[in-house]
């Protein structure tokens, strides 16, 4: 496996009496696709929000390329290029796609406020070269015919699309994708799946939480599996398809064979 | 195409003065413009960030009492047996003071009240525009109460031994609001076309997905209060130095109602809303007191705005805008000459 880049050591997620993560403990690679799987309830979303910032684990810690994140604002965390999408649909929905995207962009432009202001031409360039940017993310990720109609007026599965430059405008050096393909047809599921391994070549980092079992087999470097909080597996998909736990998780006991 | 149609509308009312002798009429166009500007730093809050300050004039009153104070001087005893003597200082250094000032309890409710927004922002605001106006007038040393600050000098710009011009006509006072009001429309638009507009807009449409990328939420909504409250805090610094006399009135409740009536019914979250709203129900008494009882003033104001908010709910400006509407291009060899245009 090449180098960490993002560790979740022991961590547990308690909301008053109730456990949702018990105690978590896995790692991500440079450069790896790993899925989080698990049933519905599984905690899969919470390690996500706990990752990203949006929760604070009551135990355990998370770093990312050795910075601990533990008390960091979501922002922040973000800032270090670790970088979300939602599992509902997230976009801005009054602005364009276009627009949405030069929004994404918010953590590369270097004007300052007073430069913005005066209108200097280190804004203006900055100006310039994040609509420059814009234009190439959209066309990369397939929205160019998209790019002037208001992202609310999509379709669910380019809504998605559009979470995803959001995203990538941010200059993740990880991507974390939580359900990207849930209510896609199968054809925008291949095409998302060619843009995941895509990502991946441009040297991004992923981790994903996924149902669509097939899609999750076909992409990931590896699997974990969650279930009621805990990990009851972790491997490469080949032997997460063979493995008994799993099966019982999914299936139910009784089922030896699935 | 905007360009040209907001030097039209300066141009217009340069020139209103060249025709128009009335100094009672000037009179309401100079106070109209003096809120005119106060309903444009509330549009930057209400309109651009979602955050409702319901104690907006409490930063106009600042202004206009800082900028008072600092070219009139005061003494005032301390506790402890200090003393503070200000000498007077130009009205101009009342300005700058009053903006400063202005902005910084703008940065500092802003900072206060931001991690909990909506609501809680607008009893905030509420409570510091009340606590201002009862400081304004129990501490009668430094206010005198509610006798009033008077014989403030009027606006004068220059240095001395440079050359000094003093704005002591109505007709001068006109042009100064004119000026200003067209230096902070030009200030707003600078900033909500911004990187740091962007990111106010993405707070108010899907602040979870803004935080995920890295947009700072106090940050951005603190500087955004600032700036607001600096703007209110100058139209009040215009006002103090028009009127020459000011009292703990100033900061009444309805002069916050007032400029939100001036910001909604034309339009929030528009550049050109709350100087249109602030136009006409600026202006609204003086073109209706010819011709109505006192009274019936009032039932036909709250009629009128009725009307507006029935039959254009999202404000004047944004229904007007309806029907010029912009070219979308949507088909992709728009998209790449779009990409040429802007990048050359």
């Amino acid at each position: 496996m090449a180098e960490a880049a993002l560790r979740v050591d022991k961590v547990a997620m308690h909301f008053g009496g109730l456990v949702a993560i018990s105690d978590m403990t896995f790692v991500v690679g440079e450069g790896e696709i790993v899925s989080l799987i698990g049933p519905n309830g599984a905690g899969k979303t919470t390690a996500f929000n706990v990752v990203t910032g949006f929760l604070t684990p009551t135990h355990g810690e998370v770093s990312y390329r050795g910075q601990v994140l533990t008390g960091l604002k979501p922002q922040q965390i973000a800032s270090l290029g670790l970088v979300r999408t939602f599992q509902r649909t997230s976009v801005f929905p009054n602005d364009t796609v276009y627009q949405n995207v030069v929004i994404g962009l918010h953590r590369r432009g270097k004007a300052t406020l007073l430069s913005s202001i005066l209108g200097l031409p280190g804004a203006r360039q900055s100006e310039a070269a994040s609509r420059r940017e814009a234009v190439q993310l959209i066309e990369w990720i397939g929205l160019g015919r998209r790019a002037h109609d208001l992202a609310g007026s999509l379709s669910y599965g380019e809504q998605r699309l559009v979470g995803v430059a959001v995203a990538l405008a941010a200059e993740p050096s990880m991507l974390l994708l939580d359900e990207p393909v849930s209510g896609m047809n199968a054809s925008e599921t291949h095409t998302f799946v060619q843009l995941i391994r895509k990502l991946r070549d441009r040297g991004i980092t992923i981790l994903l939480v996924e149902h669509d079992m097939p899609m999750v087999m076909s992409v990931s470097d590896r699997i974990v599996v969650l279930n009621y909080g805990r990990i009851i597996a972790e491997g490469p998909p080949d032997a997460i398809r063979n493995d008994p736990a799993v099966i019982e998780a999914y299936l139910g006991q009784g089922v030896k064979h699935a | 195409m905007k360009l040209a149609v907001s030097i039209a509308a300066v141009a217009a009312l340069a020139s209103v003065p060249l025709w128009l002798r009335d100094p009672y009429l000037l009179n309401a166009l100079i106070t109209t413009g003096i809120f005119v500007i106060g309903a444009m730093s509330l549009n930057l809050l209400l309109g651009f960030t979602g955050q409702l300050s319901l104690g907006h004039i409490a930063f106009f009153g600042i202004g206009a009492y800082v900028s008072a104070l600092t070219s009139l001087g005061f003494d005032i005893g301390l506790p402890g047996g200090f003393r503070i003597v200000h000498e007077p200082w130009p009205p101009l250094a009342g300005f700058a003071l009053a903006v400063l000032v202005a902005a910084l309890c703008g940065y500092l409710v802003g900072r206060l009240s931001f991690r909990v927004r909506g609501a809680y922002f607008v009893i905030v605001t509420i409570s510091f525009a009340e606590v201002v106006r009862l400081v304004a007038l129990n501490w009668v040393e430094l206010t005198q109460g509610p006798l009033a600050l008077t014989s403030i000098p009027p606006m004068q710009v220059g240095w001395p031994g440079l050359g000094e011009f003093v704005f002591r006509t109505k007709l001068h006072n006109y042009y100064l609001v004119l000026g200003t009001a067209a230096l902070c429309y030009l200030l707003i638009a600078r900033l909500v076309d911004s990187q740091f507009g962007r990111a106010m807009r993405a707070l108010m449409e899907n602040e979870t997905l803004a935080v995920s990328i890295g947009i700072d939420v106090t940050r951005t909504l603190s500087i955004a209060a600032m700036v607001s409250a600096g703007i209110a805090g100058a139209a009040g610094s215009l006002y103090a130095h028009y009127m020459k006399i000011i009292d703990p009135e100033v900061f009444a409740f309805i002069n916050t109602v007032t400029m939100v009536i001036m910001v909604i019914t034309g339009g929030k979250g528009s550049l050109a809303g709350p100087v249109v709203g602030g136009l006409i129900f600026g202006l609204m008494p003086v073109a209706l007191r010819p011709v109505m009882a006192p009274e019936a003033q009032w039932i036909a104001y709250g009629g009128i705005l009725i009307a507006i908010l029935f039959l254009m709910p999202r404000g004047i400006v944004p229904a007007l805008a309806r029907h010029f509407p912009r070219p979308n291009p949507a088909a992709p060899e728009a998209f790449a000459n779009r990409d040429a245009k802007e990048s050359a």
